[in-house]
């Protein structure tokens, strides 16, 4: 008995010994996956999934703070992505940070707007420009449709608007035709 | 005697040419209205350069090039611009796009045409030349010409083929063209063959087309210079094919992500050889081009029509038949329904197809995919289609790329060999589309990452510049506090600060005073 | 030398780890749902077994048999297996990067790996020699890999497939793993292999 105790305490400490050893020789920095959720994610920077950005939330689920179905404007798509990549089971967005929604954009009714350059300070991607007390329009072109101006505007003349189908926009339809609908 | 290759795959539908190829080139009358799309070509749309009340004359610029791959646009007849409307366009979506809109004046007063003499010009002008006077490829694609006939410091072009093959069935459009202007294609193929600093001329004609092939041997034998070859290729279903082509003419096959131009040769479509020689040698723009209208229809033919005749209008003309049901643009392999025969005939319009329950039966409904091959054995680019539908249809998207998705065609051998009839290629076009869509969902998150990241770092910098300033003014302030030494002197620098203040405020406002 | 050769090709077939000893099925239904993870997963194992047999022979022929103290054998080669395990990943981690991307998150999965445990303890019941137990060890992981790659194509496909709403997932699989265990008793054949 003794002897049994002896040889595993032994051993232990000759494995232990070893390991500890070399986790302080080979200690590696850095977190590549951080960088590979960042990149699922769809960088509106909306805030939705209750992390101040994109970034801040990858870091949250690369620690495991944070679920993968935080995130509205990913959608579906984005979490089975975020799924795949960290081999977890795939769930549905989790209804308390938002819903998906069909892409849209903000519009600022340029007649209502008073210059207060609030939008302009709260948009996280310089989408919007415009001066003190000047009329503020939005550049299509890069807004992610964050909302994150409307909020801020003191005369809520932003509107999100739906980006219209057009030719350049237009996909060809899944051609499945859904026997059990029609019937 | 050319040796000639073959490629794997093909099918040999019903030709269906002889309904339309008989006869002559019908000139359609100038309609009333006429539609022209910005958007005509590959790549960008065009600029307009009209606007409303504009009176034009036929073949003025209405529209630039809109980037560089883009070519500028036309007016096909003279008359006063409408406006820059949105319209129905032939497009599978329906959706409407602008388009300049003109009334004719039914004068049809030409432009001072200024025919060149391309041989004594360097290649620069005359690319630009082609893309000032719209020239696309009028094989379906309408890819602007012009950059066809560039290529970059590894590639090179000494053969040119021009491709007659018109496989597509019912479509004669080529076939009248080479016979009633057999010269004038040889002249412009002989252009782009100087742009582009080609050596020879080869012309591939399906060999379903003998007075095509007699009348353009004969055409060849009349020239001096650069050597022509007509070659007549065998009859199979897609021969027409750019890659299929250059391979049956040279044996040579174009990999993967690689251009004909990295392997010596370069493809154009007679129709693009003949608007080449128009442009260049006539310097009349692309305004019209030949339309075949076929099908379910009394009077099958070829018209000639000006880019913007309403579609409606042009198949008016060959007296469609009553139990029309819809009509294809493009043939029935590869063409796709008109939503709306308001849209107007494009540059890549090459055939209007009537179609009809009697003249296509219905298929059946979709069966299950039974694994039998057939598509793979009829696949001219050697790809697996039943691997990319099995991946499209279960929207694995990332592994129907891997199986080579965007080397697809879209000919349609391989729906039209499936004893299931399913409708592969509905579900390439689907499958490509979604991926281009999220290739650009990407795209633009990285710039709004980038854009995100840059206004951190301005925020952060823009906090330590004030954070310097204000450690710098209170440095300032310090040392002159220590200068000044005791209490008194303090008091007297409050006081001369005060002052300040208050002068600079008099000066501010001296209405108050 | 025919013999070590009878000893791989009857681990990797005739025996197959996964289909006839039905060892280390965590992994197999676990990693087997792409291609590349599924390869990857299949070297590490490779790789640790093989090191696993070799020091499980040591331990259990130098330490454990002269001193008496063969009922330690499950114990001390769960403690032996776990920490090479460990140690592996740290060495990978600091020497080659890019093996460690490649092999990286599979090799702590491997500690709760039972085929790594099964086959050094079969090892010892089959009175193999140091060399032959690397073998049979290195045979046994091969047939592990080829079970893992063999069936991560299959669930490719699987996942493309109009399965009945309550096979999808891990049910499917299931009956998917027995169909290709039957075809794996046909190795049984190969009697000299055994």
């Amino acid at each position: 008995m003794l002897e049994a105790l002896l040889v595993m305490a032994l051993g232990s400490v000759i494995l232990g010994g070893a390991l500890g050893y070399a986790s302080v020789k080979f200690r590696v920095e850095g977190d590549p996956l951080v960088e590979k959720i960042d990149a699922i994610l769809p960088q509106t920077q909306c805030g939705q999934c209750g992390f101040p950005g994109c970034k801040p939330y990858a870091e949250a689920i690369a620690r495991g703070e944070a679920d993968i179905n935080c995130c509205p404007p990913g959608g579906e798509d984005g979490i089975h992505k975020l799924a795949d990549l960290l081999g977890r089971e795939f769930k549905p967005l989790s209804g308390e940070h938002g819903i998906e929604k069909p892409k849209s954009i903000a519009v600022i009714d340029e007649q209502t707007c008073i210059g207060c350059t609030l939008c302009i300070q709260a948009c996280p991607v310089d989408a919007i420009v415009g001066a003190a007390k000047q009329m503020h329009t939005v550049i299509a072109s890069q807004c992610t449709g964050c909302e994150l101006c409307l909020a801020p505007c003191p005369v809520n003349c932003i509107a999100m608007v739906p980006i219209p189908e057009t030719i350049d926009n237009w996909k060809w339809k899944y051609p499945v035709f859904d026997v059990r609908k029609a019937a | 005697m050319r040796q000639l290759f073959s490629f794997t795959g093909g099918v040999k539908p019903a030709s269906h040419k002889i309904e339309s190829n008989r006869g002559v080139v019908i000139v359609a009358p100038l309609p009333n209205v006429l539609v022209v799309p910005l958007r005509q070509n590959a790549g960008l749309p065009s600029r307009p350069l009209v606007q409303a009340g504009d009176k034009v004359l036929k073949g003025q610029t209405i529209a630039g090039p809109g980037g560089s791959i883009s070519v500028a646009i036309h007016a096909p007849t003279s008359g006063t611009v409408r406006g820059i409307e949105t319209h129905a366009i032939p497009h599978p979506s329906g959706l409407l796009a602008p388009c300049v809109v003109i009334e004719a004046d039914g004068e049809d007063r030409w432009i001072d045409r200024k025919p060149i003499d391309p041989y004594a010009l360097p290649a620069d002008e005359l690319r630009a030349r082609l893309r000032d006077a719209g020239v696309v490829g009028l094989g379906g694609a309408a890819f602007p010409s012009f950059v066809k006939t560039q290529h970059g410091p590894t590639q090179r072009i000494d053969t040119l083929i021009v491709n007659g093959a018109e496989c597509e069935p019912f479509i004669t459009c080529d076939d009248l063209l080479m016979r009633t202007q057999a010269g004038q294609i040889l002249e412009g193929a002989a252009v782009l063959a100087h742009i582009a600093g080609a050596q020879r001329v080869v012309v591939g004609i399906e060999d379903n087309k003998p007075e095509a092939v007699a009348a353009m041997t004969a055409a060849a034998g009349k020239r001096s210079g650069l050597p022509v070859e007509v070659i007549a290729v065998p009859t199979r279903y897609p021969a027409g094919g750019e890659k299929q082509l250059i391979r049956v003419l040279t044996g040579i096959e174009v990999p993967f992500g690689k251009l004909p131009p990295d392997y010596g040769v370069q493809c154009f479509n007679v129709a693009t050889a003949y608007a080449t020689a128009r442009a260049l040698l006539h310097g009349e723009p692309m305004i019209s081009r030949l339309v075949t209208v076929t099908g379910n229809v009394e009077r099958p033919g070829n018209f000639e029509v000006r880019i913007g005749m309403p579609i409606a209008d042009l198949v008016a003309l060959a007296g469609p038949k009553a139990d029309t049901d819809r009509n294809l643009m493009g043939g029935p392999m590869m063409g796709f329904a008109l939503p709306t025969l308001d849209a107007p005939v494009v540059k890549a319009t090459n055939c209007i197809l009537a179609a009809s329950k009697a003249l296509f039966p219905p298929p059946g409904p979709e069966m299950p995919c039974i694994r039998c091959g057939a598509c793979a054995r009829a696949c001219p680019m050697d790809l697996q289609p039943f691997e990319m539908y099995w991946f499209s249809r279960a929207k694995i998207l990332g592994k129907a790329q891997e199986y080579h998705l965007f080397d697809c065609i879209e000919c349609g051998c391989c729906a039209y060999v499936c004893p299931s009839r399913i409708p592969l290629v509905d579900y390439y076009r689907f499958a490509k589309s979604e991926i281009r869509a999220r290739e650009k969902e990407k795209d633009a998150a990285d710039v709004a990452r980038l854009r995100y990241e840059f206004r951190l770092e301005r925020e952060e910098r823009d906090k330590q510049e004030k954070a310097a300033k204000l450690a710098a003014k209170a440095a300032e302030t310090k040392a002159r506090l220590a200068e000044a030494g005791d209490a008194d002197d303090k008091k007297a620098m409050i006081a001369a600060a005060v002052a300040r203040t208050q002068e600079q405020k008099a000066e501010e406002n001296p209405s108050a005073e | 030398m025919a013999s070590y050769l009878f000893i791989i090709l009857g681990a990797v077939l005739v025996n197959n780890v996964v289909f006839v000893r039905v060892l280390g099925l965590c992994p197999f239904m676990g990693v087997s749902k792409k291609l590349e993870t599924a390869t990857g997963m299949g070297a590490a194992t490779t790789f640790v077994l093989t090191m696993a047999c070799g020091t499980s022979y040591v331990i259990d022929s130098w330490l454990l048999v002269p001193n008496h103290l063969e009922y330690l054998r499950t114990l001390s080669f769960i403690v032996t297996i776990a920490a090479i395990v460990q140690l592996t990943e740290l060495v990978i981690q600091k020497t080659s990067p890019v093996l460690h991307q490649v092999l990286g998150i599979y090799l702590p999965l491997i500690t709760t790996n039972c085929a790594v445990l099964g086959v050094p303890l079969i090892n010892v019941g089959l009175k193999h020699d140091m060399i032959e137990s690397m073998l049979f060890g290195f045979g046994s992981a091969v047939g592990f890999t080829l079970a893992l790659v063999l069936f991560a194509g299959i669930r490719e496909r699987l996942e493309g497939a109009d399965v009945p709403v309550h096979f999808r997932g891990t049910a499917i699989a299931m009956v998917t793993t027995a169909i290709m265990s039957l075809a794996f008793m046909g190795f049984a054949g190969l009697d000299k292999f055994k």
